[in-house]
């Protein structure tokens, strides 16, 4: 049973700092340790990228897709799909719940990509660096409107979400406080303004316009003098509000869902004791986070809290693609593909709004959940799909299967999936009125492949199965 | 013959969206107007291919099957709508055009409140029906169902894949697994409810196609479709009030000429099959659809198509609805132009206001954000 332990770890570590794995992934992943595999997770430069070309060669538009959907998508889904460094993709997408961007005011995925990229080359770096990155990045100031942000004339929008969303969270700052950030950020703007065009736009840049500074003197969290925007940085993640700030949001991706962001004022954290402990890491590392997911990832808050984590709609496709595999080229229909992420609720790289997506339950509703659930049923329901024979396979491999092998050995190889005991007891009574399944003549091993398959649709159907 | 009588029927709303950005210019087109030639020299009507709707107005060829509702009076054409400050963005703009709420984002869609007013006790599951894979935020408010159609009709429902013999014991286990069960927990007891409701929508629908017969042949398009699909739905009586599809994409920065005319034709032959059906089972007399799209387009084309404009163009049709002209078309003046578009002169929750107040009876203020006036399109 320690194997199967040992399995079951490595599944929920895979689920939650990459897309999950199928079982021979799993298999080797466990002869290779856990924290070997969490050191590879941390490490992405040590796996090989995903291949542009392939892409290029496939959707040439999703290279600089401009404003159209769904070029945009299909190309963060390639990557998702495809990735050997699944923490770096699924830092991206935790970066990109916190410094949300969207298209729906970007009209720009051209930018939006590269600022996934940043993501991708920064996200397990350190965190004020990082947000002195999103500071100078044209798609945040676009998003923010800094651009209009004059020494004359204020605008106050990236000041207090750089505040309020990105590091402090509400109620660890004054309006003054916001007010003094925002002057400080004066001048901080891009070259090109606003899309030339739907089509062929310019890149955007960065640029410092001296002139359009107010170099005044501004005080703020009790620092006064010349504040420059960076100062205001090195000032904002030194304030204990920060490191929390930053945790919770670590806490609430990777380990259990939290209420939404802005009961965090109101509503304590879930287990204080585990946000303490990252908020150590994180102030010893200087704001590293890699150091901090390490901690995280090899904590038993973390190794305790399986299942308590609502899957993300692109946690549930990328999840699925990934198992069921056959998804690897760009063919044509990706972009329809990398749609679904959108009809459960998810449109990548067009959160809702500057808050980013509401997680956990609030993923859920009556057209996102029949979304999920049939999304998911309609691969494993297909055992001519790479990924579903390999689970039957295995399942092949125990020869005759009753009723309950045949439940839990399809509960094993799919996750191992964790079901509560009434839900576990209709699945038994399901595979009770199929009777024994066996691959031992041809007729049957059709038969026994739909029972299969049949019993992988209705285990994805599950409440449970809706969490990692 | 009905039950009972179709105009003591629940008033019931269609919507159409046309995503995208639909070229207004080119479907109410001024063809008097000199300045619609001069500025359309690539995607411009020829005048030989404009059927002409009065002596300013006239649609492309290829939106013929809306000239009879016009000459029958039954087409509201609602001109210059959108707001000021319209986002030429298309996600913005439709977000806008879903939430009322131009300035910042909005959480609930408007119809979304509609269906919440109908049916505050989630009597009905289906008292919101729509049509295709994604959920419009028009719809969306926390714990409002809406039935969201992916595929056709006869396949709506969890898993798909399994039909049969099999679909009837394995849905029953899909029942008893999303059993609240005691102290499972706030998101789980939440789960089991919206899981419940949207399969007791299955049941419900799916007597639709059942029940279904007609001598109306639709083509064969996407839209007619879904239009298809919500005759069924509407004639086996169901409760639905609200109806939602929608057609793309009208983004027709290029090869404008001949896609916006592929688009009307799908969607015009659509809707002339779909009136066509209601009326042939006497189940048109209360339904009106309206049919809108986040913006309109730039004046001036780009020598082979149009760019993202301001000002649009939105329908009203139904037997009920009074047919003509509503508002003006803005001024296609340079002087008169916003960054080269129309600049619209009837905000959107003006024409929702009407809707709302003379067809829904409901009060439109809390639902649109605002009190606008309404163009007298229905009684």
């Amino acid at each position: 049973m320690a194997y199967q332990d040992d399995i079951a770890l490595m599944a929920h570590l895979m689920r939650r700092a990459g897309f999950g794995a199928g079982r021979d992934e799993l298999e080797a992943r466990v002869a290779k340790g856990y924290e070997a595999t969490v050191e590879e997770l941390l490490h992405p430069e040590t796996q090989p990228p995903v291949d542009a070309y392939t892409l290029l060669r496939y959707q040439p538009a999703s290279l600089l897709p401009g404003g159209q959907p769904p070029m945009g998508n299909l190309n963060w889904m390639y990557y998702l799909v495809n990735t050997k460094r699944p923490l770096e993709e699924k830092t991206a997408l935790f970066w990109h719940h916190l410094f949300a961007t969207g298209n729906s005011k970007v009209d720009n995925y051209d930018q939006l990509l590269e600022q996934i990229n940043i993501f991708r080359e920064k996200g397990l770096g350190n965190y004020r660096d990082l947000l002195l990155e999103m500071a100078r990045n044209p798609t945040m100031i676009f998003w923010l409107d800094n651009q209009q942000n004059h020494g004359t004339a204020v605008n106050e929008n990236w000041g207090r979400e750089l505040l309020e969303l990105f590091s402090l969270g509400a109620g660890n700052y004054t309006e003054t406080d916001v007010r003094e950030c925002s002057r400080a950020f004066t001048g901080w703007t891009f070259e090109t303004k606003i899309p030339r065009a739907p089509y062929g736009r310019f890149p955007w840049k960065f640029e410092y316009r001296p002139e359009d500074h107010d170099d005044g003197v501004k005080e703020f969290l009790g620092h006064r003098g010349k504040l420059n925007g960076e100062d205001i940085i090195d000032i904002v993640v030194q304030q204990p509000a920060c490191a929390r700030f930053i945790c919770r949001h670590l806490y609430n991706f990777f380990v259990a869902d939290e209420p939404q962001v802005p009961a965090w004022p109101i509503e304590p954290p879930r287990d204080q004791q585990a946000i303490d402990t990252l908020v150590g890491a994180f102030r010893d590392a200087k704001f590293d986070m890699r150091p901090v997911l390490r901690v995280l990832f090899n904590s038993d808050f973390f190794k305790n809290a399986r299942y308590q984590h609502m899957k993300s709609p692109a946690e549930v496709v990328v999840g699925t693609l990934r198992l069921v595999g056959s998804q690897e080229l760009p063919r044509p229909g990706y972009g329809e593909l990398a749609m679904h992420t959108s009809y459960m609720g998810q449109d990548l790289l067009n959160p809702p709004s500057v808050e980013g997506w509401h997680t956990g339950k609030e993923w859920i509703n009556s057209g996102s959940l029949m979304a999920r659930v049939n999304f998911c049923a309609e691969r494993l329901g297909d055992p001519s799909l790479p990924g579903v024979r390999a689970i039957i396979n295995r399942l092949k491999a125990k020869g005759t299967l009753t009723p309950d092998q045949l439940v839990d050995g399809c509960l094993d190889f799919l996750g191992p999936v964790e079901v509560g005991a009434d839900t576990k007891q209709e699945l038994a009574a399901q595979a009770k009125e199929w009777g024994q399944i066996s691959w031992d003549s041809d007729a049957n091993a059709q038969l026994a492949d739909t029972r299969a398959s049949q019993m992988l649709q209705l285990i994805v159907a599950t409440r449970e199965y809706q969490f990692a | 013959m009905p039950e009972t009588q179709a105009t003591q029927k629940d008033p019931v709303i269609v919507v159409l969206q046309l995503t995208g950005g639909n070229d207004y210019l080119n479907t109410v087109i001024p063809y008097n107007n000199p300045l619609y030639r001069d500025n359309r020299k690539a995607v411009g009507i020829p005048d030989n291919q404009i059927m002409h709707l009065d002596k300013d107005y006239g649609i492309p060829h290829y939106m013929a099957p809306l000239k009879q509702f016009w000459d029958d009076k039954k087409l509201a054409i609602l001109h210059g709508v959108g707001w000021k400050e319209s986002p030429r963005s298309h996600f913005r703009a439709m977000d806008i055009w879903h939430t009322c709420e131009p300035i910042k984002v909005g959480t609930e869609g408007w119809l979304g409140r509609v269906a919440r007013e109908f049916d505050p006790n989630k009597e009905n599951v289906v008292t919101t029906v729509s049509m295709g894979p994604s959920l419009p935020r028009s719809l969306v408010v926390q714990g409002v169902p809406v039935a969201c159609v992916a595929g056709p009709l006869e396949r709506y429902g969890f898993l798909p894949t399994i039909q049969g013999e099999q679909r009837k014991q394995v849905l029953g286990r899909f029942a008893q697994m999303y059993k609240p069960a005691v102290g499972a927990g706030l998101v789980m007891d939440y789960m089991s409810e919206t899981g419940l409701d949207s399969l007791k929508g299955e049941d419900i629908l799916k007597v639709a196609p059942q029940k279904y017969s007609s001598t109306v042949q639709y083509p064969n398009s996407p839209i007619a479709r879904k239009l298809k699909g919500i005759a069924q739905v509407h004639f086996a009586d169901l409760g639905t009030r609200i109806f939602y599809c929608d057609h793309s994409t009208f983004d027709t920065h290029a090869g404008q000429n001949p896609g916006h005319g592929n688009l009307w034709t799908a969607v015009t032959e659509g809707i002339d099959a779909f009136m066509k059906d209601l009326r042939e089972h006497d189940h048109a007399d209360n339904v009106i659809m309206l049919m809108f799209s986040e913006f309109g387009r730039r004046v001036r084309d780009n020598g082979s198509g149009t760019d993202h404009g301001a000002g649009g163009v939105a329908f009203v049709l139904g037997e009920k609805v009074k047919g003509g002209h509503y508002g003006e078309m803005p001024s296609l003046k340079p002087e008169h132009l916003v960054q080269g578009d129309l600049n619209p002169n009837m905000d959107f929750r003006s024409v929702y206001s009407t809707i709302l107040d003379k067809w829904l009876k409901l009060n439109p203020a809390p639902i649109v954000n605002g009190t606008f006036e309404q163009p007298a399109f229905l009684n």
